[in-house]
């Protein structure tokens, strides 16, 4: 049997195919709940796509390698010690290299293990596929699922404290403490509106792609 | 008209025109069909017609509402009055063409009928909220409120929340300093040469949920005299709108009476607990009280259906204003967010009534046999 190129084309296809067609977030409708809280700032959104990146990664090369050793009952806890292990390694990376970020997204980066989008693309993937296209395909979900907090994380930013990365775009004097007429939208601050954020993503999204449309 | 009409049917020159061209028409004209399809009470009035019913009903409000703005700054008489006008028109058009826009756009995209509804959110918008307010966050908080409160789910007569609550309670939380607090009655403006003092006062709520007391008398509270948005000051010119509402049969008056019940009764049960020191009864005419119980509570689409889920609804709906009010400090103003928290409910309600009749008339059946 010829051996197949890493990046053939069948292959990329699970790299890329959830970053539109079949996206965790917007296609899929998982890890909403991490997209809400992380997504205030541009900073924290990055540095928690990057993360979840990592870490569905590993966890589908590593739970794909053991597929045919776990005994199907016990799979569930084999997952949840082989995910909590890399959260812990992320964690523990983050603290050490970027520990203000790592501050600010506290609880959540811990949370990387209730992920739907980790234990999903296990489940749904790395458990039936060879390790090489189960890492590809983990890595393409959290980038996929990465590609919208950024632009949820965007508009969140740039309306609601008028700056991206911690950098002002709207200038001082607009405001209306300085005598302008703008105001920042404190909604934006609010996870509530994240939800819209993400429901405005999808519907331009869904009229963009026909064939996802439900009936 | 009727000879230009075929350049905009389906087929003509300007077919895809439909829409606009017939929202115009009817609103022009009083359209010579009549509902046909479902179990619709016909009479002579469409829905044009009812509307504009309530947007007479608002008048007394309007035109007090001018003329407050024009008090609390220091104006007197009919200089009070223009000022008051002045101040509101450019923010009811903002509204209006901000809100018919999108409308259209959305008619215009679905080829559907342009609904009429909003000729009565429009003027609502502006009304519920402080004449200060800048005109761009008019236009936002409209543009969200039709978009997601209104279009999202389908147009007039399908939204689960009252669209004109809706831009408020996003003005609220996108703009919070703007909206309420100490500092909304902020006016700097030279109008015709003269130049009007700025003047920034708490609002009458404010003072009772830090202070516990008002600086105004409970007449000047009833008539409106009193800083506030723009149009829910005076409870006497809500009233009469209140009336022409219920004379007209357009408004339950189950709802409304509910309402106002449900806030009194809380309102005493916290006096007697001790929690609060001022009479139960001045929750109904400072703030939006009267004016949310009279036009926001009773709009047909988001209220409750049935007779029984009017009452449940009005209760609680006037309960947890007053509730609102006294326990959270955050929110010196409960109306709008516990009708908006009932308009949830209210399917909830409705269905709980019905299941209950169902089950009512099913043990009577079992009986007689």
């Amino acid at each position: 049997m010829e051996k197949e190129p890493l990046f053939s084309a069948k292959n990329l296809k699970f790299l890329t195919g959830p970053f539109s067609a079949n996206n965790p977030v917007i296609v899929q409708i998982l890890g909403i709940c991490s997209a809400l809280a992380v997504t205030v700032q541009l900073k924290p959104a990055i540095v928690m796509a990057l993360s979840v990146t990592v870490v569905t990664g590993f966890a589908n090369l590593v739970m794909s390698l053991l597929r045919n050793g776990v005994p199907s009952r016990i799979r569930i806890i084999v997952q949840l010690v082989v995910i909590a292990a890399l959260v812990i390694l992320v964690d523990q990376v983050l603290k050490a290299f970027v520990y203000e970020v790592s501050k600010q997204l506290s609880v959540y980066v811990g949370l990387i293990i209730t992920n739907c989008i980790v234990m999903g693309r296990i489940e749904a993937f790395a458990l039936a596929n060879k390790p090489w296209v189960s890492f590809l395909d983990g890595i393409g979900n959290g980038l996929g699922y990465g590609l919208i907090l950024v632009i949820v994380a965007f508009f969140r930013e740039l309306f609601g404290s008028g700056s991206l990365m911690g950098f002002r775009i709207i200038p001082e004097s607009w405001y209306m403490a300085e005598g302008g007429f703008y105001s920042n939208c404190g909604l934006m601050l609010f996870p509530p509106m994240a939800l819209i954020i993400v429901g405005c993503i999808i519907w331009v999204h869904r009229s963009r792609n026909k064939d996802l449309q439900e009936k | 008209m009727d000879n230009i009409k075929p350049t905009f049917s389906k087929g003509g020159k300007l077919g895809f025109l439909e829409s606009t061209f017939d929202a115009f028409e009817t609103f022009l004209f009083v359209p010579n069909t009549t509902t046909r399809k479902g179990a619709h009470i016909r009479d002579c009035n469409d829905m044009k017609r009812t509307m504009i019913i309530v947007v007479v009903a608002l008048m007394p409000a309007f035109l007090f509402g001018c003329y407050n703005t024009g008090i609390q700054v220091g104006l007197e008489g009919f200089t009070a009055f223009f000022y008051g006008l002045v101040r509101i028109l450019p923010m009811v058009c903002v509204s209006y063409i901000v809100g018919l826009g999108i409308e259209f756009g959305f008619a215009q995209a679905r080829g559907h009928e342009v609904n009429e509804g909003f000729l009565v959110s429009g003027l609502l918008i502006p009304m519920i909220m402080p004449v200060s307010t800048p005109l761009w966050m008019v236009g936002l908080a409209t543009a969200f409120a039709v978009v997601f409160g209104k279009e999202v789910f389908g147009g007039t007569g399908m939204n689960v929340f009252n669209p004109a609550l809706l831009a408020r309670a996003f003005a609220f939380f996108a703009y919070t300093p703007s909206m309420s607090g100490e500092t909304v009655w902020y006016s700097d403006w030279t109008m015709m040469g003269a130049h009007v003092d700025g003047i920034t006062g708490a609002t009458a709520l404010e003072q009772l949920s830090t202070t516990g007391a008002m600086a105004y008398s409970p007449l000047d509270a009833f008539l409106g005299f009193i800083p506030g948005s723009f149009a829910e000051t005076s409870t006497l010119a809500i009233l009469i709108g209140a009336a022409i509402l219920l004379f007209t049969g357009i408004a339950s008056w189950r709802t409304m009476v509910s309402v106002f019940v449900g806030g009194l009764a809380m309102g005493y049960l916290f006096q007697a607990l001790g929690v609060t020191e001022y009479p139960a009864w001045w929750h109904l005419i400072v703030g939006g009280f009267a004016f949310g119980a009279v036009f926001m509570a009773t709009d047909p689409v988001t209220s409750s259906q049935t007779n029984a889920g009017k009452y449940i609804v009005g209760l609680m709906t006037g309960a947890l204003a007053v509730l609102i009010r006294v326990v959270n400090p955050a929110y010196p103003e409960g109306m709008m967010l516990s009708i908006l928290f009932m308009n949830a409910l209210a399917p909830l309600v409705d269905y709980y009534v019905v299941e209950a009749n169902i089950s009512r008339r099913r043990k009577r059946v079992k009986l007689a046999k």
